[in-house]
């Protein structure tokens, strides 16, 4: 079961025919996803790689693809009005990997979220995965296993190091979420570890946080008051020197808010379980079943 | 992306916000011609550069005479003003502002930045204007009034009007206030700004409200579609690192450690980091080589690192995803030959083809560490570091 994709997912992808689109998409057919079709302006009536048909709108691919998932690799400029297109057209998990949307962009599209049925995923993120059933983005599908833990996070490769050290242990996971380094995204924390709470199919979850914003904060409240699972927490950016953005455009230390020890205190108190160092994501989650 | 104060009053200046007269100069000569082209009796001479905190720091002072402007702007240009932003080697001054008088009634400070708690755009307001606001925000929270702009609506009339009447304002005052932050609102969202801070906002004696400063910031994302703030850029106040590193998509930022990184994802990089530094090391930079490196991407990112003299050992940090281990280690190799590394490399790898990476690393003869996974690599390059 997991949360919020799985086998029965009908994905469609905006941006099929670029080169990133094309990559991950046959990476997502290789490892089982269920791509029912690409969404490219002006290539409607087509075939992607002489098998999956291609509309000129995400409306048309809803009604005759059924499609019930969107994920997005089209460029910053336009994928904006991509996410758009999708919350308009009544998809109901859009994922956008895009890194490097204007953040004014994203807080127009965020309003239009919130009147919407849809639940986004980033931007700026590697996407959402349940294995061994559904790989939506851009993670590495080999190193998952299938499995009880859920994983989430704002970082992408930390992910993966997360899922390479719990796989390594023998431990698979349920779902890992990656929500994405931007200061203005779709799903927060919260978001996940209630769905992985109510979820009968996670035992535990690893949250993975970076400095800036007080998402972790928030996230660290609920977790105290709600989750009735073991949590396994840690942030990057002890080191970080404030005001300067540390890669990701959310990264960033600003009048002395959002930092490293800020977070890792707000987990402390509230029951999670905190990693000194990434390198024991794998270890800490073990002790803690 | 920073800019100065003068170039930020320019470009507010265009959407009626009001600000006092003033020139840019770069010379002494050009300062006093500015001064005795804008007239009056009083004028004050401000050091440009991105940093704040110029006035505490001794980079604005005022001028009574035209002789004055002269020993100031001389005094000013060329010194290294050292603020609590700029670190404690300081910035060279090479643009000034001259700037008119002002008859100062109130300083007050006004804000906007992104809330990211409400995806919204929020403005502060604050009489406790020409202070420390990160100090005010700390110590007096409720003296600081919010307001969010709904984005579909912008800064609705009524909410400036709280502001206004929030800050004390009575008369004409309010109205003009008003004008002033719908003004602000439409600069902030036409030109993709990510902050801007007016400290101190100024009520002069005659009711007029104007920007005394000016801190605009735009949002490095949504520079393609505003070539022309590019005019703005000034090169002398970035990392010459930094600027080499963004010619090839690289994400770097220069720290005061001496053990270099180069990892591929922020989150992952900024951990690396912080490892460096649980083991006892001292991280000399961050640097993200994204998610595409190419061997060209990694000899460059190893070519940036090493021009930092402090640098006395590199931990390659990669966890391959879509990134493949073993192009990774050939670029590895490829930079290590091309620039004869003198120093210390530790390289982690993981992920796709991480065998065949390994292999390629001990193959090459090269004077190569390898790292089991991220705390045995931060291990072996501290000691290296520290000479064992």
């Amino acid at each position: 079961m997991a949360i919020w994709v799985n086998k029965e997912t009908r994905l469609i992808c905006q941006g099929i025919t670029g080169s990133a689109g094309t990559f991950h998409c046959q990476q997502m057919l290789a490892y089982g996803t269920n791509l029912v079709g690409g969404v490219t302006p002006n290539k409607g009536g087509t075939l992607w790689e002489n098998k999956v048909p291609i509309f000129n709108t995400v409306s048309d691919a809803v009604k005759q693809a059924g499609a019930n998932a969107s994920v997005i690799y089209v460029p910053p400029p336009f994928a904006a009005d991509a996410i758009l297109e999708a919350v308009g057209a009544g998809v109901k998990l859009i994922v956008a990997i895009t890194e490097g949307i204007p953040v004014l962009d994203m807080v127009r599209v965020k309003a239009a979220l919130k009147a919407s049925g849809s639940r986004l995923i980033g931007p700026n993120c590697p996407g959402i995965i349940t294995p061994g059933e559904c790989k939506i983005g851009i993670m590495p599908g080999h190193i998952h296993k299938p499995g009880r833990i859920g994983v989430v996070s704002r970082s992408g490769t930390l992910t993966y190091e997360a899922v390479g050290q719990l796989s390594a242990l023998g431990i698979g996971q349920s779902t890992c979420v990656g929500i994405g380094g931007d200061p203005v995204n779709g799903t927060d924390f919260i978001d996940c570890l209630s769905a992985f709470n109510a979820d009968p199919e996670t035992d535990a979850v690893i949250m993975i946080g970076e400095i800036g914003g007080n998402a972790e904060e928030k996230a660290a409240a609920y977790v105290a008051e709600h989750m009735k699972k073991p949590v396994v927490g840690f942030v990057a950016g002890s080191t970080a020197p404030p005001g300067r953005r540390m890669g990701h455009a959310g990264a960033i230390i600003s009048g002395g808010k959002g930092t490293a020890k800020d977070k890792f205190a707000a987990f402390e108190a509230a029951g999670i379980r905190i990693c000194n160092t990434p390198a024991v994501l794998g270890t800490t989650l073990r002790a803690a079943l | 992306m920073k800019i100065h104060e003068y170039q930020g009053k320019e470009l507010l200046k265009k959407y009626g916000v009001p600000v006092p007269r003033g020139a840019a100069a770069f010379t002494v000569d050009d300062a006093v011609a500015a001064a005795s082209s804008l007239g009056g009796k009083i004028w004050v001479v401000k050091a440009q550069i991105h940093a704040g905190g110029r006035g505490k720091g001794g980079g604005v002072k005022l001028a009574r005479s035209l002789d004055e402007v002269r020993a100031l702007a001389g005094q000013i240009l060329g010194m290294q003003l050292i603020t609590h932003q700029t670190g404690p080697e300081g910035q060279t001054v090479r643009r000034l502002y001259i700037e008119e008088g002002c008859d100062i009634a109130r300083e007050l400070y006004l804000g906007v930045v992104l809330d990211r708690e409400n995806s919204r755009l929020c403005f502060m307001a604050s009489s406790e204007g020409g202070m420390d606001i990160e100090e005010v925000a700390a110590h007096h929270p409720e003296k600081i009034l919010k307001e969010w702009a709904d984005p579909l609506i912008g800064l609705a009339d009524y909410q400036a009007r709280n502001l206004a009447f929030g800050l004390g304002l009575s008369g004409p005052s309010v109205n003009k206030a008003v004008t002033f932050m719908k003004a602000l609102y439409r600069a902030f969202v036409e030109n993709d700004c990510s902050l801007a801070e007016i400290n101190p906002l100024v009520v002069t004696g005659s009711g007029d409200i104007i920007a005394l400063d000016a801190k605009i910031n735009f949002d490095d994302n949504a520079l393609f579609r505003h070539p022309e703030l590019m005019t703005y850029r000034d090169l002398d106040e970035e990392d010459p690192k930094e600027i080499e590193a963004s010619k090839y998509d690289l994400s770097f930022i220069a720290l005061d450690g001496n053990i270099g990184c180069l990892v591929n994802g922020a989150g992952l990089a900024m951990s690396t980091m912080d490892i460096i530094k649980f083991y006892g090391g001292e991280p000399a930079n961050f640097l993200d080589v994204g998610g595409g490196a190419t061997t060209e991407k990694v000899t460059a990112a190893f070519k940036i690192i090493l021009r930092d003299p402090n640098v006395k050992g590199i931990f390659v940090n990669i966890f391959g995803g879509i990134m493949k281990c073993d192009v990774i280690a050939n670029g590895v190799i490829a930079a290590a030959r091309e620039l004869g590394l003198q120093v210390p490399v530790v390289v982690r790898l993981a992920g796709t083809n991480v065998d065949l990476g390994k292999k390629l690393l001990e193959e090459s003869g090269l004077n190569l560490q390898s790292a089991n996974d991220m705390a045995d690599g931060a291990q072996k390059i501290v000691a290296a570091v520290k000479g064992k």
